[in-house]
């Protein structure tokens, strides 16, 4: 049999349909689609893709099974090392993860590994399907800081080991940025709430309302509570801004704010919903990561008339994923690369315009791409009612700052063992974006599970 | 949900509750506030700690009806739910160390006002207090506040009770007469801080402000509650919401708490509209 070199088509929803509306873009594989892009699979003998899973799901082993129609196995496969498939399936950067090292790739387009993986999450959770699992209680309790991605993920791995596990989250709703961050289209909430559920089943209790460094500390979860170990994954969640004149003005947003109140608190279903959201005709977004992208198409549903995305690098060093960037402009986004902000300007104290300078780009910088530097006399104002700044974030210091012992790096992010998430406290792990800086929600999924490992083997010898 | 195990009219549109919130009680401290939701599909809105009891796990909130959300608490009663109830957040008012200090409170600003000036009597300071109220029927907490000072000037506006006019009439007066402090804390409305703020300046008092903008998560994550300090921008949930009153730039918050009126009209105009239907 001759090999495809193509993929699978998964069906979307038409560009100039779901700009307007917050629907999941993407709407998956049917079975028949799934079984004949599992065929695409060649079964390697030693799968490369697996090695750029950074929670090694057995990739040729699920696939198979989709290959035989046995779905329900292919889940139980996956669930082995994945807790959060349907999350996974959606938000991980496949193309640079396990796809990008897909021997198929070498000729024609890699495995949809992510699609299969989505499908099968999907196919299992609409039937009700869930894995049986085995839980001995062993009676130690273990105190997760944070109910996202990387809290979700050791939470889940050590109660299936018997734990006694409660996660402490500080927002009404746990999910951290896969609830209050990524926007319904790309990751629909009811799917998020269900993994949820499923954590719950398992025995973990969430304690919501509940701020770490606030409300309790870190040394009486330890001392008073009973608590063995504690892992914090209490992500990066500081915004920053660009410190240029205007910043304060109404109608500046962060991509935080933005998107919390769009998605966590349905901003978008005003006055229904009580929080409020500014709704601008033209709206710039500065920065080229996912969380801009996501900013930009949310404004757009919101009814904006343009989007502007204003990036003071070219497209090619945009750290969003391709398909962020393909979805963004197949919507319509305008895209202003090689631009920067130089000042918002205001009238009656709101935003009015964006003052930018042109870009060029020069010798390659610390982080190997080429630094932009400004082209002298290029200024120019783009009209805009609404900024929002999407430039990053940085971990939040008030797990830190009340943490004796526990050792930070000069930019705030927890310092921890790579493998085993252990920090310089003792009992105390740590993990996700609150150790490296804002990342994906894979990578901090892998370091939670990497530190439920560590826990375990520290624990299981007491 | 956090029960409210007690609820109490305090002026026409004000009320205090006291809301069963161990998790909060456990580390309160003055000058901290709390942020809440009232129910499903509800905003989150801050509102500061007026008192609170480590061993019973409760803390009382003072809060005037201005929006939607202090409108639909204010529908809660004895026995009822809050369903989300967080804190406590910000930093603490620091008043250790303090001999002499001029607290000024301005109508419901005189709640957060209240357990900061409870803990520098308690701790053996000197408090003076000036309270402000549009009227005699909207003055709060005078009775609690009366025992735990050495003087207390009442003003309001129309002259019903206590002297007519505004406290910083006072507040000149006093200083005028030569009173040393060395602290005035000042919390109600953002004009009366600027005011106090600037009389202060003149004569050189070190001033403490309390903001309350607008925020939504309290814990520093969106940056919505950026006020400017000397300079600088801060963010009122975690390095405030105390802030040197010589510093803050109050024309950029009393525009920045403008955000949101024409969204908050527009809602509060719906909820009349429905109150009507339903008292019909």
């Amino acid at each position: 049999m001759a090999m495809n070199l193509k993929r699978v088509p998964m069906r979307e929803q038409d560009p100039e349909v779901r700009r307007r509306n917050f629907n999941e873009v993407a709407l998956g594989y049917s079975l028949e689609e799934a079984i004949e892009e599992a065929k695409r699979c060649l079964q390697c003998k030693k799968p490369m893709c697996v090695e750029g899973c950074p929670v090694n799901v057995r990739i040729p082993q699920f696939i198979a099974a989709v290959v035989d129609g046995n779905i329900e196995e292919a889940f139980r496969i996956i669930r082995q090392t994945n807790n959060l498939p349907a999350i996974c399936g959606r938000v991980c950067p496949q193309e640079t993860q396990c796809e990008q090292r897909c021997v198929l790739g070498k000729r024609g387009e890699p495995v949809a590994i992510g699609r299969l993986e989505r499908f099968v999450a999907d196919y299992c959770m609409e039937k009700g399907i869930d894995d049986e699992v085995d839980i001995r209680p062993n009676g130690k309790k273990v105190a997760i800081v944070g109910a996202g991605p990387a809290g979700l993920t050791a939470a889940a791995d050590l109660a299936k080991l018997g734990y006694d596990v409660t996660i402490f989250e500080a927002f009404h709703e746990p999910g951290g940025v896969l609830i209050y961050g990524i926007p319904e289209f790309r990751l629909p909430k009811a799917l998020v709430k269900k993994e949820i559920e499923g954590l719950k089943k398992l025995g973990v209790k969430i304690l919501t309302n509940v701020i770490v460094g606030k409300s309790i500390t870190i040394d009486e979860l330890l001392e008073e509570e009973g608590y063995k170990a504690v892992f914090i994954g209490s992500g990066a969640g500081l915004p920053k801004f660009m410190g240029i004149p205007g910043e304060n003005l109404n109608g500046v947003y962060s991509a935080n704010e933005f998107l919390t109140r769009i998605n966590l608190m349905k901003a978008y279903d005003f006055p229904n919903s009580h929080t409020p959201i500014k709704r601008g005709k033209r709206v710039a977004v500065v920065g080229g990561g996912n969380v801009a992208m996501d900013a930009a198409r949310s404004a757009l549903r919101l009814g904006a008339d343009e989007v502007h995305i204003v990036y003071r690098r070219s497209e090619a060093e945009m750290p969003a994923r391709l398909e962020e960037i393909h979805h963004a402009k197949e919507e319509g986004i305008i895209f202003d690369v090689l631009t920067n902000p130089v000042e918002i300007l205001g009238q009656d104290g709101w935003v009015k315009g964006l003052k930018c300078v042109r870009m060029e780009l020069g010798e390659p910088d610390e982080s190997g791409r080429r630094r932009p530097v400004p082209v002298k006399g290029s200024e120019f104002v783009m009209d805009m009612d609404i900024v929002i700044m999407a430039i990053g974030t940085s971990p939040n210091p008030l797990i830190a700052s009340t943490t004796p012992g526990l050792n930070v790096q000069k930019w705030g992010g927890i310092i921890a063992d790579e493998e085993t998430g252990a920090t310089s406290k003792d009992r105390v792990y740590a993990g996700g974006d609150a150790v490296t800086g804002a990342a994906t929600v894979i990578l901090a999924m892998g370091a939670g599970k990497k530190a439920a490992k560590a826990i375990h083997e520290r624990l299981s010898k007491e | 949900m956090y029960a409210i195990l007690k609820k109490e009219k305090l002026a026409p549109g004000i009320w205090l509750m006291k809301v069963e919130a161990p998790f909060v009680a456990r580390r309160a401290m003055p000058g901290q506030f709390i942020i809440l939701r009232v129910k499903e599909g509800g905003e989150r809105i801050p509102l500061t700690i007026a008192d609170y009891d480590r061993q019973q796990g409760w803390v009382t909130i003072i809060f005037q009806e201005v929006g939607l959300t202090t409108r639909l608490l204010a529908q809660l009663n004895e026995g009822d739910g809050i369903l989300d109830f967080v804190g406590p957040l910000g930093r603490a008012s620091e008043l250790d160390g303090l001999k002499r200090v001029l607290c000024i409170g301005g109508g419901v600003g005189v709640a957060p006002l209240y357990p900061q000036i409870k803990h520098l009597w308690e701790q053996g300071t000197s408090v003076d207090v000036i309270v402000g109220a549009r009227s005699r029927e909207y003055l709060i907490l005078q009775d609690e506040i009366k025992g735990i000072c050495n003087n207390l000037y009442i003003t309001t506006d129309d002259g019903s009770y206590g002297r007519k006019g505004f406290v910083s009439d006072v507040l000149k007066e006093l200083l005028e007469q030569g009173n040393e402090y060395d602290r005035v804390i000042a919390i109600g409305p953002l004009i009366m801080m600027k005011v106090v703020s600037g009389i202060t300046k003149q004569y050189d008092v070190p001033t403490v402000v309390s903001m309350n903008p607008v925020m939504v998560d309290g814990t520093g994550m969106c940056g919505g509650c950026r006020v400017t300090v000397g300079g600088q921008v801060r963010y009122a949930c975690v390095d405030g919401p105390d802030f040197d009153g010589h510093l803050v730039d109050f024309d950029e918050a009393m525009r920045r708490q403008r955000m949101y009126r024409e969204e908050e009209e527009h809602i509060c105009k719906l909820m009349d509209k429905l109150t009507e239907k339903e008292g019909l």
